[in-house]
């Protein structure tokens, strides 16, 4: 049944691949601005793109339910689950959002990002795991799939807005907006840095085995799966032949995941520079062709209604629920542990966001720039609280 | 400060912009040409009207949504830097917090610490942050939505022209015969659930006003759950006490004044094993072992009243299990199941042993908690125990205990035997036997140990969740209202022949626009134009096409 | 809406804010001082046993001063001044002054073990459940109260006793 749900995840992942042709192709089919829902009728390329995303979405609930049959559990108790499920969230989003403003741009844009948090959950152990006594509750899956479902919601409004951005930002803007720009797409680089990497060092096998002395002073061992560029406090490398490395971390440092993460940073540069050598463009630049046809305006109107969307959504499952739950298992709906704050962080920004827009005017460029800087605040939340920040919701 | 009177014949409060029943614009300072600012139907805000006393000038600044997001985005930020190092609260460590933080995190725990940091949510400017971010939610509410209402209620259906003429959505025509087009479209917006009002030939059609009071329900639900929340520290009302219980103890509930008591009777911990299911088998052995459950088995009892240290009579309530999230609930209390701790020594046991022949005289239990002095073994056989340190140290060369604890239990131990009648003394540590009196004949060798477990039990009651939870519930109940619903409003006039046709909502123009496009086709009434977009065309033609959309 | 009527208004609004501001300030800040039993009021009545068995409760001892004692075997400066205050004991037994020593919950063993070797005469109970140690809000150790003939804590003492300290106390106390 595991095997299955696996399969039914991969063929997902190549419907949504091949939907971003079908999703390029409708865009040069298409004559005129996609400037209004009720203008957009949908080109031939455009429906089969649909066709193959639903096709897709259908097959990763596939994934999800046969999953759950197997673990016994909701498939959403460690990162790579949750990474999953949110991305099944985002093409529902994605699929509910189209239903209302048939924007075949967004869906070109959406897809890519959909294949790439795909692609970074599956680097997480796979493991069907048993629920520890705090996760054997109804809560598990209505709190988690809950605050997926907002996050997701609210993720579009960053793929909109960073679409305008990328439309309205070209040669003529300030030199300070364009390197911001830039900054997103290689952030986007750095995590696809980080896939690559990856995969390519699972291949090899790779393993090199340290030990180092911890924070209380015991000694341990550490396994790397890349190559040590910073290794860990006091470290003495046990697997002959492997990598040294180059700058000792000390030890409240986790050597080991900040060592991934500049390996992250180097491959997401290295493809970068490539792709400047290569096209001679800047990387936002390459994606001008296809953001051609759809009116700014429009753009912005789906970026804001995906707020409006999924701020009520996020509220009620990242905050609501998660309080009742936290009250019933930890005795307590508030105890300031990291990953609760950056819900709240998250949940002050997009009220800052809504307040901006409708009191202050905040339209269009603005709003667009805020979108990002939400998206990053959930990624942020998704990642490095989870990975790095030490608490109550540590995943690994 | 005078009323104003408009020409329509209403009388407008001081500072009103349009006037509330025509629209006509009052204000003479609003540029002719602009489309208008509908955001509070252009009603007069009290705090920029009144400005005198320093009470204004307070009120004023809080009114300011300005202000307010300067101080969600400044709490945002301080919220961030408590997430940076672990908070005092979440930690649970033996030495003094000041030297944690330094030792572990080195320069960068040390300021962390000296800022305060380490304790942020609980520091009083923190607290300062949130109280103002309360006050203004309370004054940017009031300050707005009194006039709104008025406003609302007292708009009129014939609107001043000038009012149509600059909204966003309008459009005009020059018409004769009209009135059976009207019908049609009386009817299509009752359809559509409009509330359709006619005054002299002109209609108002409005739809989802309650929408307009979300934000208003939004913040009012905020304002409980910050009164909730300022509740806890009312005497009474929140309890929050840790109970550590070993199996076989019964103790009082800490937090209900000695009136509850609890036997933990067993403290049962599983772990997930093969029978759980093939589909786990790798990620046990990976982790090395989940936990499965762990619970305590009790029994609550109610006890009579007593002093401090007095043994009260109890009386049984009820058995129960505590399961995470399965919390036992009686009064105003809750006992969650938080954590453990296993084995605990709770007796030792040695034998009295001829060192050279190793022959065995007997073996004595010592309990811990109530080691006796004397342990008679027979035939002359005795042991006597002179001291008892839980947790042994040698302190100015002599032995001592540094708390209260069993960690590391140590013996002073007299032995009597038949052939040494005066005793012998012995010393026995953890993995240490010393003979303070030179080399004896016998020693107590250490045989087994019998350990208990420790249930850690948190007792809660927080007579502020129900205060909470409703702000929590009227707050998603104002945040739909406003979210998921428009407020919509279609005018039409008829003057000279001219039919004015206008509307407007506060959100989805594109699906308003598309409403009013389904309302009016086959009439000849003029389907409204979005003048923003036009506007825009106007502005890139002006500057020679540059190409926005 | 009259300038007056505004004003009137405004002010009891923002006066309800502000007041409703310091209260949780003041009741957060003073939340963490653990509530330690306060001179002047009456002392907190309490049963315990002593060794031998023999309960001892602490309204019985009303019309002598009451030299309350918390201690630990453990504690350092707690072996310092045992000494002193069986030397005190015996000069002031007879004027009406008592001493009871709470130990804060060891075994019976290491108290007598204790006992006998600094030669203590006075009562000492022992707090098992530790409900006197709450009652009195004490945490460190060695702590001290005063306790007057008719009930009240006199004085409230945290730091280690010298014998001229413990004899001043108990003249304090002395009916």
């Amino acid at each position: 049944m595991v095997e299955l749900s696996g399969n039914l995840l991969f063929a997902a992942f190549i419907f949504y691949l091949v939907a971003i042709l079908f999703f390029g192709g409708a865009i040069r089919q298409k004559k005129g601005l996609e400037g209004s829902p009720y203008q957009n009728k949908p080109v031939r390329s455009g429906k089969i793109a649909m066709t193959l995303t639903i096709l897709g979405f259908i097959s990763q609930l596939g994934y999800f339910i046969t999953r759950w049959i197997a673990a016994g559990h909701a498939p959403v108790s460690n990162m790579f689950e949750f990474i999953t499920f949110f991305s099944i969230m985002m093409v529902g989003a994605f699929i509910i959002i189209y239903s209302i403003y048939r924007s075949t741009v967004l869906g070109l844009f959406t897809l890519p990002i959909v294949l790439i948090i795909i692609a970074y959950g599956s680097m997480f152990t796979k493991n069907v795991t048993p629920l520890i006594p705090a996760l054997q509750s109804y809560w598990l899956p209505i709190h988690v799939m809950t605050t997926a479902a907002g996050q997701a919601i609210l993720s579009i409004s960053f793929i909109a807005g960073l679409i305008y951005l990328i439309k309205t930002i070209d040669a003529s803007a300030s030199r300070k907006k364009q390197f911001f720009l830039e900054m997103i797409l290689y952030c986007i680089n750095a995590v696809i840095g980080f896939i690559i990497i990856k995969l390519v060092f699972a291949m090899m096998n790779y393993q090199a085995v340290f030990e180092w002395v911890d924070k209380e002073g015991n000694t341990s061992t550490l396994k790397y799966t890349l190559p040590a560029i910073l290794g860990p406090n006091e470290w003495n490398l046990l697997t002959a032949g492997r990598m040294e490395p180059i700058l000792e971390m000390p030890a409240f440092i986790e050597a080991e995941k900040i060592n991934t993460v500049i390996w992250s940073f180097i491959t997401g540069t290295v493809l970068y520079l490539l792709i400047r050598l290569i096209t001679r463009k800047k990387t936002a630049q390459l994606f001008h062709p296809f953001v051609k046809k759809i009116n700014a305006d429009f753009l912005d109107e789906i970026s804001y209604r995906s707020v409006l969307i999924g701020f009520p959504v996020f509220t009620l499952g990242g905050l609501v629920f998660a309080m009742i739950w936290a009250q019933i298992a930890w005795t307590r709906f508030w105890a300031w542990d990291p990953k609760e704050v950056w819900a709240l962080i998250t949940w002050l920004f997009y009220a800052a966001f809504l307040h901006l827009r409708l009191s202050k005017g905040w339209h269009g460029e603005k709003s667009a720039w805020l979108a990002v800087i939400g998206f990053g605040i959930i990624m942020f939340n998704l990642v490095f609280v989870n990975l790095i920040i030490a608490g109550l919701h540590a995943y690994v | 400060m005078e009323k104003v009177k408009c020409e329509c014949g209403h009388i407008n409060p001081h500072g009103t912009i349009l006037c509330e029943a025509c629209g006509k614009i009052l204000d003479e300072k609003i540029n002719q040409n602009d489309l208008l600012d509908m955001r509070y139907e252009g009603s007069a805000r009290r705090s920029q009207t009144y400005n005198k006393t320093i009470i204004d000038k307070v009120w004023n600044f809080f009114s300011s949504v300005k202000v307010g997001v300067t101080l969600i985005v400044v709490t945002l930020i301080a919220s961030i830097i408590g997430t940076i190092l672990p908070q005092e609260g979440n930690l649970s460590i033996q030495i003094p917090v000041n030297q944690y933080y330094e030792e572990r995190y080195g320069w960068f725990g040390k300021i962390y610490y000296t800022l305060g940091f380490h304790d942020l949510y609980g520091s009083w400017w923190y607290l300062l942050l949130i109280a103002s971010i309360g006050v203004s939610l309370v004054i940017c509410s009031l300050d707005r939505v009194v006039p709104l209402y008025k406003a609302l209620k007292n708009q009129k259906v014939t609107r001043n022209s000038g009012f149509l003429k600059r909204q966003r959505l309008y459009s005009e025509k020059q018409i004769d015969y009209i009135d059976g087009d009207i019908a049609i479209v009386k009817e299509r917006l009752t359809k559509k659930r409009y509330k359709v009002m006619e005054e002299n030939g002109n209609l108002l059609a409005e739809k989802g006003r309650f929408s307009r009071w979300g934000p208003y329900i939004n913040h009012i639900g905020l304002i409980i759950f910050l009164i909730g929340a300022m509740l806890r520290f009312a005497p009474g009302f929140y309890v929050n006490e840790a109970l550590w219980i070993k199996e076989g103890d019964t103790l009082a509930i800490p937090g209900t004044n000695k009136e509850y008591y609890l036997t933990n009777h067993q403290f049962i911990l599983e772990l997930y094993d093969e029978s759980d299911g093939d589909v786990y088998k790798e990620a046990l052995n990976q982790k090395g072992g989940v936990v499965k459950n762990y619970q305590s088995n009790i029994t609550l009892y109610k006890a009579e009243a007593s002093l401090p240290g007095e043994k009260p009579k109890l009386h049984k309530l009820e058995d129960y299990q505590i399961q995470v999230n399965k919390p036992l609930k009686f009064d105003q209390y809750g006992i969650y199941q938080s954590s453990y701790r296993l084995n605990e020594i709770a007796k030792m046991t040695f034998s009295l042993t001829d060192k050279e022949s190793g022959q065995t005289f007997g073996d004595i239990t010592i309990d811990l908690t109530n080691p006796k002095e004397n342990y008679d073994l027979g035939n002359g056989y005795r042991v006597e125990l002179m001291s008892y340190f839980p947790d042994f140290q040698i302190e100015d060369g002599k032995p001592s205990t540094k708390s209260s604890k069993p960690v590391n239990p140590a013996f002073a131990f007299k032995m009597v035997t038949p052939d040494k009648p005066q005793g012998e003394v012995s010393f026995a540590a953890i993995q240490q036997t010393i003979e303070p009196m030179g080399e004896n004949k016998y020693k107590m060798s250490f045989k087994s140990v019998d350990t208990v477990n420790y249930s850690g039990l948190t007792v809660r009651k927080d007579l502020t969740l129900p205060i909470i939870a409703l702000g929590g519930v009227i707050f998603l109940i104002g945040v739909v209202q406003g979210s998921f619903w428009y407020h919509r409003r279609i005018w039409l006039k008829q003057e000279n022949g001219v039919i004015l046709l206008a509307g407007h909502t506060n959100k989805n123009w594109y699906g308003f626009a598309k409403e009013i496009e389904t309302i009016v086709h086959g009439t000849k009434i003029p389907v409204p134009v979005d003048q923003t977009l036009l506007k825009e065309k106007k502005s890139m033609e002006g500057q020679g096409g540059k190409s926005v959309g | 809406m009259k300038k007056k009527r505004r004003l009137a208004l405004r002010t009891i609004i923002l006066t309800v804010l502000l007041a409703a501001i310091f209260y949780t300030l003041y009741a957060n800040l003073t939340k963490d001082t653990r509530k330690t039993a306060a001179v002047g009021e009456e002392a907190p009545d309490f049963v315990l046993k002593d060794l031998e068995g023999k309960e001892h409760r602490l309204s019985d001892y009303r019309g002598k001063g009451v030299f309350l004692n918390f201690w630990g075997t453990w504690c350092k400066p707690c072996k310092t001044e045992m000494p002193y205050m069986e030397n005190q004991y015996q000069q002031y037994k007879d004027q009406g002054v008592e001493i009871i020593a709470v130990n804060a919950g060891e075994t019976d063993l290491a108290i007598e073990t204790f006992a006998k070797q600094y030669q203590l005469s006075f009562p000492i109970v022992v707090d098992q459940t530790g409900e006197v140690q709450k009652a009195y809000g004490i945490y460190p150790l060695p702590a001290t109260f005063l306790i007057s003939p008719d009930g009240k804590i006199v004085d409230y003492i945290e730091q280690s006793l010298t014998e001229d300290m413990i004899k001043n106390y108990m003249e304090r106390i002395k009916p």
